[in-house]
């Protein structure tokens, strides 16, 4: 469908309320935590103080004598002979043989209360051999590290590679070399970005139950429950058709509940204590040292420009630690690191490093950020050096429709050009600026992702729909599901109920997840309704005894198509609704696809920061959000991706990061020490939702999720050096390290 | 450990449980009541999604005792709305946009009724750092401040 | 009929120094076999999981038509968050 083709919609582009909004703003909505059932029990697990040690003994005889302890679990719970991504899972989940972080758990215990399950904790005795650790992704990628596991690496790593290197990438297009003989200017410069945490709010939590006959049932906060069964069933070696879970109401996931950590102990210990369900809630700490941060790492980044502008060529070298297990982001990072710029000689090279730290899990646009950091820090320091326009330098080597991407393939249609356009025409870039003030501009990429979706719907028998989804909502996807199905059936938004429904009730669906939602569960929500308007439409025809071709759907009515087919009124949804039984049984759709049309995602942002000379400190006065939505379902979440992924962003630059002692514990396992943006640090988030539309979505649409805090991090660099000359080569960037750059300028 | 019987009043109606002295009021109000409006975020009164009123005052209530509850008035989010009746605040979160996840906003509706409470016409500022206490992770904010600020107008019998 | 396949140029090792492979293919899980078939090294890779696009679009379905004129590219898998 060309651009042009789009047609006015009736409630595409409105802003109703969410259909869960009284739920959660009564505090009815079930989270996590929030349910019970009859005979549960309260878990609790035992987890490594040490960053890496051989597991010489665990004694549980203590903890189940307990009286109230029904079961307690260690790796001798699992099956044995798992390999590759499985057996990641299993180790990650329960340690075997060695502690690979602070935080892994080596064992857990189930009490008839939360108090009981504690203090038997507590009592199981580990005996520890405390083994040399390392958890500096430069100090681990040296040939003398301390290595976390013989033989992880995969086929990309040549011979002679590091011990903790386990994967390795290289790509790249044109002639190097002559590229930067055609500069004016080449820089070259490293950048170093810390381990972050998604932050959400709600910790980690699940009810399992599991019986000896391998039957089990479970509910748990995650962005996606058939992940969640998969892999459960993977590590416990059951039939994943037998295992029965169904999503709570998620408080936040970003990624970080895309994948299992102690929900497998919940089953295990219930299996064990007789099939009672099994409650396990994770604390703060627990959530901050042994669920999935996001990876460190440390890039160069080399880049040749023209007196112009003009970009000639372009080399990175990523190295990203993501834990103790392969999996840290650094194949998507060098894919975003030049995606917004056509240069004609690119060469990227990255290694994913194994460190003692927890497993790294996605992270909103995993990769994108440290890459935008990297390379978009550069462009402004080149941009400064050469007297250029930042906004004018990114316009002038802006990919656009069918251009060759950075990372291969060609790029369809996409909005670059447009956000950077309309981020030049914001006021926003004509507010004044005062002492110690500066503005800084970067763009960020995603790719935007389809992924295994399945989606059913029903007409009820008033003409109202019912449409079942397994993609949980996060935020605000009923209401866009709900209008992009009433859109379609012409009837009222009210009219459309999403129920979000468990494994039992879909085939398999991918989490929400990769931007995709909206997208994806969007796109077979449409598909659906227009199996059922064939329907209705058929049904129309055998009550006109016409042909089922001669009737179309209008606004909600089966009608005659032209005057040919016969004069008929209008038969609305209603009245079809009404004789569905005596007309052929109940209508009803649904669609199961990997759906391709994924379109992808450009946005660009503009902040004004101050910086105290005598603190260091940097307050955030002015802050945009410029993206391309495609199409915006409801502006209004579409706005709330944009203003949280510009925060999440903010938090990552300003104060966010893991802190490590020399002893390899993480020091900051509190919000009181790992500090994200609260109320009074920030200002109103101004937004532009840039609509180019999406070819490949009947409504054009594009995911909208993650692009947002991928330019955050360099923008704000590119602002502090504005504003005091200082330049920021390390995350985060807070007022001890800020204070020290001012400084270090003399 | 033996168990402390409590008696106080939660969102107006007398209630009764025993607690082990080391609960907190959060796990009380949740797993002793039902009431699990209130969540648990961090346990250790940062994030503010436990927020509840004692006695008239905003209180973290992961850093209160269950014990502590005895003879004293206890208001959560449970009690917000009055029958079928939303709190404007409540009306406004859902017609601003301003919960994404919405696990924070019963923490962050509490923390705000208790300001309009005493501050009928509060600024941006004085909304934010209010509720600097309460953290959202989804939202960047906006949205939240501009709920409030709105219901803020039309409690006062202000146009928004 | 015969398709030319971009692989990143990390897996030159595994394809005897080659960066754009051409395999006889209509659709492309025959594009992926015969790529195995010719170069058992990325046997595991693609086993473990690649992302194929075809003119600039990520092609899921192992039944996708391809043929000469297509532009094709072997990618690591993506994910999000």
């Amino acid at each position: 469908m060309a651009k042009d083709e789009y047609k006015e919609f009736r409630l595409v582009g409105t802003r109703p309320d969410r259909p869960d909004g009284l739920d959660k703003v009564t505090g009815r909505a079930r989270y996590g935590a929030d349910i019970a059932a009859p005979g549960m029990l309260w878990a609790a697990v035992v987890r490594s103080p040490h960053a890496h040690a051989r597991i010489v003994r665990i004694d549980t005889s203590k903890a189940e004598a307990l009286p109230g302890v029904k079961a307690v679990i260690t790796r001798a719970d699992f099956p044995e002979g798992l390999t590759g991504e499985a057996w990641n899972m299993q180790e990650n989940t329960m340690a075997g043989e060695r502690a690979l972080y602070d935080g892994h758990a080596v064992a857990a215990v189930a009490a008839i209360s939360a108090l009981i399950a504690q203090d038997a904790a507590r009592l199981v005795e580990v005996e520890y051999e405390i083994l040399p650790h390392v958890t500096d992704v430069d100090e681990a990628i040296k040939p003398d590290a301390p290595v976390i596991r013989a033989g992880a690496a995969d086929a990309t790593v040549p011979e002679g590679m590091p011990p903790n290197v386990v994967r390795y990438m290289e790509f790249g297009h044109g002639d190097l070399d002559a590229g930067f003989a055609a500069a004016d200017l080449v820089m070259e410069k490293t950048y170093k970005t810390e381990a972050t945490h998604q932050g959400y709010i709600e910790p980690h939590a699940c009810l399992g139950q599991l019986g000896s006959d391998g039957k089990g049932e479970m509910w748990v906060c995650t962005q996606g429950h058939w992940y969640i069964r998969k892999m459960c069933t993977d590590v416990l070696g059951l039939d994943p058709a037998q295992l029965r879970v169904t999503p709570s109401e998620i408080g936040g996931g970003f990624g970080g509940k895309t994948t299992i950590f102690m929900e497998p102990l919940s089953l295990a210990l219930s299996r064990k204590a007789g099939g009672r369900p099994v409650k396990v809630v994770m604390s703060r700490a627990e959530v901050l040292r042994a669920t999935g941060p996001t990876a460190s790492a440390s890039m160069d980044v080399k880049i040749g420009m023209k007196k112009d502008g003009t970009m000639t060529a372009g080399k990175v070298v990523f190295r990203m630690q993501g834990g103790a297990f392969p999996g840290a982001p650094v194949d998507m990072a060098l894919y975003c690191a030049f995606a917004a710029y056509k240069v004609p000689a690119l060469h990227h090279e990255g290694f994913d490093v194994l460190a003692n730290r927890p497993r790294a899990a996605a992270y909103r646009a995993p990769g994108s950020p440290m890459a935008a950091y990297a390379v978009e820090s550069l462009v402004d320091e080149m941009c400064k050096e050469l007297n250029l326009d930042p906004i004018d330098t990114r316009l002038k080597n802006a990919v656009r429709d069918g251009d060759q991407s950075s990372y291969g393939p060609k790029f369809g249609s996409i909005g670059l050009v447009e956000v950077l356009e309309a981020m030049k025409a914001h006021p926003n870039l004509q507010a004044p600026l005062g002492p110690n003030q500066g503005r800084g501009v970067a763009s960020g990429f995603w790719f935007n992702h389809g992924g295994d979706t399945s989606v059913s719907m029903a007409i009820s028998e008033d003409g109202t729909a019912q449409v079942s989804i397994g993609t949980p909502d996060i935020g605000g996807l009923r209401a866009s599901i709900a209008l992009m199905t009433a859109e379609t059936l012409g009837i009222a938004y009210d009219d459309v109920r999403v129920n979000v429904v468990e494994t039992g009730a879909l085939g398999v669906n991918e989490p929400t997840h990769g931007s995709r939602a909206t997208f994806a569960s969007g796109k077979a929500a449409v598909i659906a309704a227009r199996q059922a308007i064939t329907e209705m439409c058929r049904r129309a025809a055998a009550e006109w005894g016409i042909d089922a071709e001669a009737v179309e759907w209008v606004d909600g009515a089966a009608q005659p198509a032209g005057p040919n087919a016969g004069k008929f009124p209008p038969m609305t949804i209603k009245e079809i609704a009404a004789k569905m039984s005596s007309t052929g049984g109940p209508i009803a759709g649904h669609h199961e696809s990997v759906p391709d049309g994924v379109g992808a995602s450009f946005g660009a942002h503009v902040v004004d920061v101050e910086v105290d000379p005598e603190t260091g400190r940097t307050t955030i006065l002015r802050y945009l959000v410029v993206q391309d939505a495609g199409r915006a379902i409801h502006p209004s979440y579409v706005e709330g991706q944009y203003q949280g992924g510009a925060a999440q962003g903010i938090g990552w630059a300003l104060n966010e990061g893991y802190i490590y002692g020399d002893d390899g514990r993480l020091q900051n396992p509190v919000f009181l020490d790992y500090r994200v943006p609260v109320a009074s640090d920030l200002p109103m988030i101004d937004t532009v939702i840039v609509e180019v539309p999406n070819p490949g979505h009947p409504y054009g649409v594009r995911g909208v999720g993650e692009t947002g805090i991928t330019p955050p991090l360099p923008a704000i660099a590119n602002a502090i050096h504005a504003a005091t000359g200082a330049r920021l080569r390390s995350l985060p960037m807070n007022p001890p390290s800020v204070l020290a750059a001012i400084k270090a300028l003399g | 450990m033996s168990k402390v019987h409590v008696t106080t009043t939660v969102n107006g109606d007398t209630v009764e449980f025993l607690t082990d002295p080391r609960e907190t009021l959060l796990d009380c109000l949740r797993d002793k009541l039902g009431m699990t409006g209130s969540k648990e975020g961090c346990g250790t009164g940062d994030c503010g999604a436990c927020s509840v009123m004692l006695d008239g005052v905003l209180v973290s209530s992961c850093l209160v005792l269950g014990v502590e509850a005895e003879g004293k008035t206890v208001d959560t989010i449970e009690g917000m709305a009055k029958g079928n009746d939303l709190h404007p605040l409540q009306r406004k979160f859902v017609e601003h946009a301003a919960l994404q996840c919405g696990f924070c906003t019963p923490g962050f509706l509490v923390a705000s009724k208790a300001l309009l409470d005493q501050n009928p016409d509060p600024t941006e500022e004085e909304v934010r750092y209010w509720l600097a206490g309460n953290l959202c992770r989804c939202t960047g904010y906006d949205k939240i401040v501009r709920a409030v600020l709105d219901a803020a107008a039309e409690l006062r019998g202000e146009a928004a | 009929m015969s398709v030319t396949v971009h692989l990143w140029s990390g897996l030159r090792r595994l394809t005897d120094g080659a960066e754009t492979v051409e395999v006889e293919a209509t659709t492309i899980g025959e594009m992926l076999d015969a790529l195995v078939v010719a170069h058992p090294g990325l046997g595991p890779l693609i086993e473990a999981g690649v992302s194929v696009t075809v003119d600039g679009e990520m092609k899921p379905s192992r039944h996708h038509a391809i043929g000469p004129e297509n532009e094709i590219y072997l990618m690591q898998r993506l994910r999000g968050g």
